[in-house]
């Protein structure tokens, strides 16, 4: 057993308790300053993290530190400290236990990094349930609003639904071959390819991850909390508990029966394409602008998964690369909207209005990020899209359903510009007159957050090899 | 650094820069605008000077590598093909920031767009690679959007913003599909044109393949060049549009789609080629007949100057389809006379728009005595747009005529007919409705443009527009070795596909009749002296 392999994981937890206890002894009015010193550690431990890169398995192989396992950690870090700098501005919305919070997130982020070296159903069961949890008090934490409780009770209710979904399934999986451990399962999952229980088992599985991911058809959820959610849950269930779901995919699928998802192209494709048309559709009519990024994360759900379904290397080094554009991309949406609109009791677009004149970097922050996210150069969601396309045009030549799929994502493209300019327009060139001109005041921590967002969204963008390479090699490790 | 990094390179600084310009100094923001465009114009005119005609090879070459792995690098270089056309691109962008002394509000956001889309286009222009040719397109192509829908002008703004979002949207993206498979299906594994021309030329692409990619990039680039019937978008589109970004979009950007054609599509896929140029020389008479029909039925000015614009593109479409050295030289230099005369058009039409406010031509009359220099101008621009000798676009036209007659006879003379007759009726049908008769009494208090910097855009387009039809050897000379390449690559293996087709046996001797093709083409451009 190799101890120092988790030892990430280990600090992490650490960090939790030591927020939890920190609670006893601050002054309640310095509590909310929790929130930076947890993303200094964070940062502290990302540093550190930089440097060494030990791979190998620990537990039994339950554990493993490999390419994909050590480019997600990283990504997570990122994105929990960029939430906790979210999670202070939001702090006065929170009646009592923001440190509680602050410890929840990192919590979640622990979950997050087990899900990422998961090599294991029991593991990816487990990690799974430790984000998901976490997310249920997350969600709810605003005890006061109804929407904060709503939301809560319904994804507790779906969230239990799924794992109880996937806990069957490892159960059918686990019953016909007696692995647990993917990589054994490799091996002789070639021999129940037309085992129908084994397959249900399987299917089961994907259905708890496709529930995480928000893929079609277990979306449901999405726009709703979403939209009750605090905005810093909001933005870590965007980013966090997807790309999450989406390592534990990529491993159930090309790591632990990649003899058997290989005969699962078209069921991909069409969920793929399905979850596009079905988020950015009912993107179309929204007003509030966190469910409207809500069924924009269904579609972005969608075009990731082109990536999975396109059943390559390349594909797979597309959806790592698409993510890390849409870290910075959606942190830096929902960073905006939790500075505009923390004390409002709806997030109507038509709250946006005039904001170019109240703050010109939170107005330039959220159009880049529509901009982004509607894939247009020189943005990072550009290049990311551009890569999804090649690796499922690439596959055009063995199904045809590809090329099918890849008008599909076009047709996605071309609806999501007419809400991603809309939310443009109400910042700049909004019908009704502004209500509020008031100059909107920016914390240095919060500058400092849109700073880091823009520059990754162009970084990424304009200057894609970098983390190309950083994709392209991760995704060896995952055998396909 | 090549000049071209510097003619793409500063309008996309001076955008950045005007981010940092607070928006109440309003003078500021318009020099700097009107001073990095001036700088791009002046390098290119410098670059056209320098370049020497018929050597082989891309001049003024810069590459940087960006993505090894994909084989994407920052690659730009001009040959005859594209130096006129950037030439003519810095040219219009200077004339359409002069002309945007007509937007009065939210002015920084204005001249940021107008100068990231110039920047785009010029790039769009100069670029050697598949990848930034499509993506500097792009980058010029949404600034249009957003202008149209906040500077627009006209009870439809929003629906035309839309329906302009929507076609060039899904034409660009299409496009896009066609690039990226083209790019797999040739195995070079990398988007550098030049290369993967000369690896295509040694691997030809299978004929499946080329069948299913050209329709894609046909008609991913049609729809952006308002191909009929695709060509909806463009009338209302630029009768909504602001006149500086009719001007850039009617003049430049939209030759993108033709330049695409010429420079990837015919070229690399020239199987498919042969066999779509006999459909797209059919098409490309809905452009001319059916829209110089559409026409002749408008009673708004900037509709019939929408509509007149997409006829041309049929020309232009023709000259590409007969697939020979005389109608690609012909194509080329339409593409950049209509880049001028578009600009013209709608820098005028914007002109009087904002003098009287309405554009709708029963209520318009006899502005050649209140506009006198206004007046003379747009009847020039009339008169170059019907195809009299003197202007570039009578050498364009005439030539293209030329090319297709040998290939396509019924399809050219139709055309004439729509070039001569329709064309020549709707122009000068509104040209007396505008500019003669009794001037109406509300119209006493309008003026003509008054000082230099004013007139100056239009004299400068008016300007281009004689140069190059009374000197077309200016262009001709360095437009026909490079097309010559392009046709020889896509009529070469063309006799064994289409054995027995008389057409085809007449391109295949094209290339030999290059001489002969080359007097007519002098004779045809002395004629107007």
């Amino acid at each position: 057993m190799n101890l120092s392999l988790i030892s990430l994981e280990i600090w992490v937890i650490a960090l939790g308790l030591v927020l939890m206890l920190a609670d006893f002894w601050m002054p309640a009015e310095r509590r909310r300053l929790l929130g930076y010193a947890a993303a200094a550690a964070l940062a502290v431990l990302l540093v550190l993290n930089l440097g060494h890169c030990a791979t190998g398995t620990a537990f039994n192989g339950m554990f493993v530190q490999d390419g994909p396992a050590v480019f997600f950690k990283r990504f997570f870090i990122v994105a929990a400290i960029l939430v906790l700098f979210m999670a202070v501005e939001f702090s006065d919305c929170i009646t009592s236990g923001i440190s509680e919070y602050y410890s929840l997130i990192v919590f979640a982020l622990s979950g997050m990094l087990f899900a990422a070296s998961a090599n294991n159903f029991a593991m990816l069961f487990v990690s799974i349930e430790l984000i998901t949890v976490t997310f249920y008090v997350l969600t709810s934490f605003q005890r006061g609003r109804l929407v904060s409780l709503e939301a809560g009770v319904k994804y507790l209710i779906l969230g239990a639904l799924s794992s109880a979904f996937m806990v069957y399934g490892i159960a059918l999986v686990w019953g016909t071959t007696g692995k647990l451990n993917f990589n054994e399962l490799a091996l002789v999952a070639g021999q129940f390819a037309g085992n129908k229980i084994f397959l249900l088992g399987m299917v089961l599985v994907l259905v708890g991850l496709g529930f995480k991911i928000a893929a079609f058809p277990f979306q449901i959820w999405a726009p709703d909390v979403y939209q009750g959610a605090p905005t810093p849950t909001t933005a870590f269930l965007a980013v966090g508990s997807k790309a999450a779901g989406f390592v534990l995919l990529l491993r159930v699928l090309f790591t632990a029966i990649p003899s058997v998802s290989a005969h699962w192209a078209n069921p991909l494709i069409i969920i793929s394409g399905i979850t596009i048309l079905y988020g950015n559709l009912c993107a179309l009519p929204q007003r509030n602008l966190k469910r409207l990024l809500g069924y924009s994360s269904i579609a972005h759900a969608g075009y990731l998964l082109l990536g999975v379904a396109a059943l390559s290397a390349s594909g797979q080094a597309a959806v790592l690369y698409y993510l890390s554009g849409y870290l910075f991309t959606v942190l830096g949406a929902f960073t905006v909207i939790c500075l505009v609109m923390r004390h409002l009791d709806n997030e109507d677009i038509s709250a946006l209005a005039g904001l170019n004149q109240r703050s010109p970097l939170l107005a330039t922050t959220l159009t880049l990020a529509m901009v982004s996210l509607a894939g247009i150069p020189p943005m990072a969601g550009f290049f990311g899209k551009f890569l999804l396309l090649k690796a499922v045009l690439e596959q055009g030549a063995t199904n045809p359903g590809y090329y099918c799929l890849a008008f599909t994502a076009l047709a996605g493209v071309v609806i999501s510009l007419y809400y991603y300019f809309g939310v443009i327009r109400a910042i700049y060139w909004s019908q009704d007159a502004p209500a509020d001109l008031s100059p909107i005041f920016l914390s240095g921590p919060a500058k400092v957050t849109l700073a880091i967002c823009i520059a990754g969204m162009f970084w990424i963008g304009l200057f894609p090899n970098a983390m190309l390479n950083l994709a392209t090699e991760a995704v060896k490790s995952l055998k396909m | 650094m090549s000049p071209l990094t510097y003619i793409l390179g500063w309008p996309l600084i001076a955008a950045i820069g005007l981010v940092f310009v607070p928006r109440n100094y309003r003078v500021i923001i318009r020099a700097v605008a009107v001073l990095a465009t001036f700088i791009s114009m002046l390098l290119a005119v410098k670059m056209f000077c320098q370049f020497v005609t018929g050597q082989a090879g891309y001049q003024f070459e810069q590459q940087i590598p960006w993505v090894q792995s994909l084989g994407i690098s920052y690659h730009v270089g001009v040959d005859g093909l594209n130096v006129g056309l950037i030439l003519m691109g810095a040219i219009v962008a200077f004339a359409a920031a002069c002309c945007s002394f007509e937007i009065q509000s939210r002015e920084k956001e204005f001249y940021i767009l107008l100068l990231v889309m110039t920047g785009g286009i010029l790039g769009a222009f100069a670029s050697l690679d598949l990848f930034f040719f499509y993506f500097l397109h792009e980058l010029a192509l949404v600034p249009t959007f957003i202008m149209i829908g906040v500077w627009g002008r006209g009870e439809r703004k929003n629906y035309a913003t839309f329906q302009i979002t929507l076609y060039l949207s899904v034409g660009a993206l299409i496009a896009l599909i066609g690039l990226i498979a083209l790019y797999l299906q040739s195995g070079a594994n990398t988007f550098d044109i030049p290369k993967l021309t000369e690896y295509v030329q040694a691997h030809p692409l299978a004929a499946p393949a080329q069948n299913f990619i050209f329709p894609l990039l046909l008609f991913g680039f049609g729809i952006l060049v308002s191909l009929w019937p695709f060509h909806t978008w463009a009338p209302l589109g630029y009768g909504s549009a602001p006149s500086p970004t009719a001007m850039l979009h009617a003049g430049v950007l939209k030759k993108f789609g033709l330049y695409g054609l010429i420079r990837i599509a015919l070229p690399l896929m020239p199987q498919a080629a042969q066999h779509w140029m006999q459909i797209l020389a059919w098409l490309c008479l809905g452009n001319i007949l059916y829209v110089g029909w559409v026409a002749m039925r408008q009673r708004n000015l900037n509709l019939l100057i929408g509509n007149s614009s997409v006829a041309h593109m049929g020309f232009i479409f023709l000259g590409i389809a007969s697939l020979n050295l005389i109608g690609v030289t012909g194509a080329v230099i339409i593409m950049i006379a209509h880049g001028f005369l578009a600009a013209l058009t709608f820098g005028l039409s914007g002109y009087i728009y904002r003098q009287t406010g309405t554009l709708e031509m029963d209520e318009l009359g006899g502005l050649a005595r209140k506009l006198p220099f206004i007046g003379a101008a747009l009847l020039m621009a009339a008169l170059a747009g019907c195809g009299l000798p003197g202007f570039a676009n009578f050498v364009g036209e005439v030539t293209v005529f030329f090319g297709a007659w040998k290939v396509f006879p019924l399809v050219t003379g139709l055309a004439l007919w729509g070039a001569l007759m329709i064309g020549a009726l709707y122009m000068l049908r509104a040209m007396r409705n505008v500019l003669h008769g009794p001037v109406p009494e509300k119209w006493a208090g309008i003026s003509d443009a008054s000082n230099v910097w004013r007139k100056l855009p239009y004299a400068l387009l008016l300007a281009s527009l004689l140069v190059f039809g009374c000197f077309p050897r200016l262009l001709t000379e360095k437009i026909t070795p490079d097309a010559g390449k392009i046709v020889e690559m896509a009529t070469e293996n063309a006799g064994g596909l289409v054995a027995g087709d008389a057409s085809s046996r007449e391109r295949e001797s094209a290339p030999s009749k290059q001489s002969d093709g080359q007097r007519r083409l002098t004779s045809a451009a002395t004629e107007p002296k």
